[in-house]
């Protein structure tokens, strides 16, 4: 992995800091999710990773760079969109550390922080998932994959053909959208939950160095 | 005995086989299922990646409904029921999260006090109903059918659930009542890929591939699983995989409660076992094989 910046001991870009907030922000509503500090670096969590030789920072190391003051390697890296939220990390982990819920903090981070991987287009698949609820109050795997395929690349989409008409021929697609009854409802429930989800806006502030790096773990 | 059902966005769609296997059996075992009136999607994984109060406030919205019923809730997609818990935990133990969660409800006129208890059919089957109770109504024993039970890794995890984290053998001792046989099969917990298989196919695929291969390996003639997203990844990519990786997979893969209903007694019709892909040969044998038996005992 690549190291951005060599910076001096404890102190942070603007642009580090920022990151930091919204992701302890999503740390700080985990139950046990302070339990990140307790980390000891024993490895359990990526040698139990069904997918971590498919991530090019290991579970292992998204804490330590956490601790390092780096969260930009990590909202960058392949690693938390490879993550398939199987919960064994967090099921083995010796210091009873959330793993996954942190991992899901990391990806929430991202989005909040409008940093997409090129190589997933997990916000476009997200678009056409909050769209598809929004509208229905429940998901139509149909639409929910014509829209994401059609966003990735109509050319791509061509490959997914044969296993449509094999659905269709085994009767399992469901072509018309079933919506609730309460939509009016339902939706109110999403506007405000969706206000109280809203990014911290936060001014440009020197961040607290006293958390960084090693004294973090006291 | 009577459950609130919950059965969720796919079994909705194209896991229909699930929701009729599962009302079938339920019904065979004189259980009452109660479909959750206009109960909405869970938020599945992917929600929690998007936003965490949102994805909370959806998922609350269905238990506030079910508080309503006074029953135990059953979902039957590990999704779900992952997703149903965890709401179910989150709200128990941060008073912030329970705070704004519920302010969201009122917008809708809900209110949920936390009192529903979300379960899994498989547990229900077991713990409530029990081995003994099934064991009296099975019509056609599975005779030696090799079965590599498939837990997928959402339904015993996070949490201690209903069974260990690291074996479970819940469904093991289902399948040995009904008189199959279980092979080893030591991916029974191991991730099929989930949402990955859109997203990252090429490593959804690689997992995919190592549990049809280890179940090959121990001559298991099917794999039942728990999960709608596993029995897709499993069945629909088979073909892809076979493709890709140059094997010859030809593995069915059944939801355990179609399994459980065939034992049962239950047309294979009713159980949606031919929306499949791949059909268990054994199955027509078993069937047969059965009905002259059942003349026999009477």
């Amino acid at each position: 992995m690549k190291i951005v910046e060599i910076k001096l001991p404890g102190k942070l870009t603007k642009k580090e800091s920022e990151h930091r907030v919204t992701f302890l922000e999503h740390v700080g509503v985990i139950p046990g999710g302070e339990k990140i500090k307790a980390c000891i670096q024993c490895g359990t969590c990526t040698g139990s990773c069904p997918v971590s030789f498919a991530m090019d920072i290991s579970p292992r190391e998204v804490i330590a760079l956490f601790r390092a003051g780096d969260i930009e390697s990590i909202l960058k890296s392949k690693t938390i969109w490879t993550c398939a939220s199987c919960y064994a990390c967090q099921t083995r982990c010796p210091a009873s550390i959330k793993v996954t819920d942190i991992i899901y903090a990391l990806k929430r981070t991202a989005m909040d922080r409008k940093i997409y991987s090129r190589k997933f287009p997990v916000h476009l698949l997200k678009d056409s998932f909050v769209k598809n609820i929004y509208r229905f109050g429940r998901l139509n795997e149909p639409r929910l994959m014509v829209y994401y395929l059609l966003k990735t690349g109509i050319i791509k989409s061509f490959a997914y053909l044969p296993l449509g008409i094999k659905m269709a021929i085994n009767g399992r697609i469901e072509y018309k959208a079933s919506k609730i009854k309460d939509i009016i409802g339902f939706r109110q429930i999403m506007k405000a939950a969706e206000k109280l989800d809203m990014p911290i806006e936060f001014e440009a502030k020197p961040y607290i160095v006293e958390t960084v790096g090693y004294k973090a773990a006291h | 005995m009577k459950y609130t059902y919950y059965p969720g966005c796919s079994l909705h769609s194209a896991h229909r086989g699930y929701d009729d296997s599962c009302k079938a059996v339920f019904e065979k075992l004189d259980c009452e299922l109660i479909e959750l009136d206009d109960w909405n999607c869970c938020g599945a994984t992917i929600y929690m990646s998007i936003k965490e109060i949102t994805s909370l406030a959806i998922a609350a919205r269905n238990l506030a409904l079910a508080e309503k019923y006074k029953y135990d809730l059953i979902a039957p997609c590990s999704s779900c029921f992952t997703i149903l818990s965890k709401t179910n935990r989150f709200l128990m133990q941060k008073s912030r999260l329970n705070d704004e969660v519920r302010l969201c409800l009122k917008e809708a006129n809900l209110e949920y006090n936390l009192s529903v208890r979300v379960r899994h059919p498989l547990d229900v089957l077991v713990n409530d109903i029990g081995l003994e109770t099934i064991k009296n109504k099975v019509k056609r024993p599975l005779r030696g059918l090799k079965i590599a039970n498939y837990y997928g890794c959402q339904i015993v995890r996070p949490e201690r659930g209903f069974d260990d984290r690291e074996n479970p053998m819940t469904m093991d001792n289902l399948f040995e009542i009904l008189g199959a046989e279980n092979v080893y099969f030591p991916k029974k917990l191991q991730c099929c890929g989930g949402m990955l298989m859109t997203t990252y196919e090429e490593v959804a695929m690689e997992l995919s591939k190592e549990i049809l291969e280890s179940a090959v390996e121990n001559d298991a003639e099917l794999i039942v699983t728990t999960c709608p997203l596993c029995q897709m990844n499993l069945e629909a990519y088979q073909n892809k995989i076979n493709r890709v990786f140059k094997t010859n997979f030809k593995m069915p893969i059944y939801y355990f409660t179609q399994v459980v209903g065939v034992a049962l007694g239950l047309e294979p019709k009713n159980l949606g076992i031919g929306k499949n892909f791949y059909q268990l040969q054994r199955l027509k044998e078993i069937e047969m094989m059965s009905k002259t038996e059942i003349i026999e005992i009477q």
